[in-house]
């Protein structure tokens, strides 16, 4: 089984052999806890369950805490799925730490992007803004949304202003700089999807 | 769970190198740069004013001037780097800003910076 759930810490730069620098986020991954095992002889396939981090019980709904407690451990902030090939040998209440990622050398890591609300078009689809001198009045609008008569309305799927982030995304292929299994972090290229603090999850590139 | 802005931290320092001297906006140094040709790597030193640093930790950069036969030319160094051999402090300035850039404006006596005195 290969898969973790981490928190986003930040980012910072390291050096590769040739010296040149390079843009890393540094994630904490894990260590995870197994709270349940998925066989095709019980669920139809096979996944392993991971949780990871500390929750307040008083805030963990009953159930989730029970769930939890047959893990050995007292209440988890997230859990999730992670599909395995075949019988992965993990057992209920194991823990997986960032070292099951050793030898990887790409991740994919889905978080959720910063929310930025209502935004507009230049900020939510790279829109060009208008001139903001010579009397113009059109500094960040989307200009035309359409033609005359004919169609007589707007085409779907027109880039608009509306709600943009706080979105599920995957960043795919990023590549593994460093494992640290005793601090348990990872560092991987290049951004990653949210905000400091945020809930990611990783999975080794197909 | 390990606090994460120590890990942040401590990753930040972990390739820090601890030998840099200690000198400021409107020193004169001596930065001594591996590049590479081909497949040899040779040290190539830049002498020029410090104009800004940027940054902390890892992260931190210097932006040296000089002036090469008559041209101007401005470097940005990462102070970590390992491609960054040595930094040699030659001459302390007297300055009163953090940052140099009106020197780009200055030709001659008038982009001259006082040495300290007594140092």
């Amino acid at each position: 089984m290969k898969g973790l759930i981490g928190k986003k810490i930040g980012m910072t730069r390291q050096w590769d052999d040739s010296g040149r620098s390079v843009p890393v986020t540094v994630i904490e991954a894990g260590p995870c806890v197994v709270t349940q095992v998925k066989t095709t002889a019980s669920d139809g396939y096979d996944a392993v369950q991971l949780g990871f981090g500390k929750a307040k019980p008083k805030n963990t709904p009953l159930p989730v805490q029970g769930h939890c407690r047959k893990a050995g451990v007292d209440a988890l902030r997230v859990l999730t799925e992670f599909p395995t090939e075949g019988v992965s040998g993990l057992k209920l209440g194991d823990r997986v730490d960032v070292s099951c990622l050793q030898g990887v050398e790409m991740v994919d890591v889905t978080g959720t992007t910063k929310g930025r609300g209502f935004a507009g078009t230049i900020k939510r689809w790279n829109f060009h803004r208008g001139p903001a001198g010579h009397g113009s009045k059109n500094i960040r609008e989307p200009g035309s949304i359409g033609m005359h008569t004919k169609p007589g309305r707007t085409v779907k799927g027109k880039k608009l202003p509306g709600h943009y982030g706080a979105k599920r995304e995957t960043k795919k292929n990023l590549t593994v700089v460093r494992i640290d299994a005793e601090r348990n972090l990872l560092l991987v290229k290049g951004s990653v999807p949210g905000s400091k603090n945020g809930i990611v999850f990783i999975r080794p590139s197909r | 769970m390990v606090s994460s802005r120590n890990a942040v931290e401590a990753l930040r320092s972990d390739g820090m190198k601890q030998d840099l001297p200690d000198f400021r906006i409107g020193d004169t140094v001596v930065l001594n740069v591996r590049i590479q040709e081909g497949n040899k790597t040779r040290v190539q030193a830049f002498e020029g004013v410090v104009i800004a640093r940027q940054g902390s930790g890892i992260e931190q950069s210097v932006t040296v001037r000089k002036i090469s036969s008559g041209v101007a030319v401005e470097r940005v160094f990462p102070l970590h780097s390992p491609s960054l051999e040595s930094l040699v402090l030659r001459k302390s300035g007297r300055v009163r800003r953090a940052k140099l850039f009106y020197l780009r404006g200055k030709t001659g006596r008038q982009a001259r910076i006082r040495e300290k005195s007594g140092s």
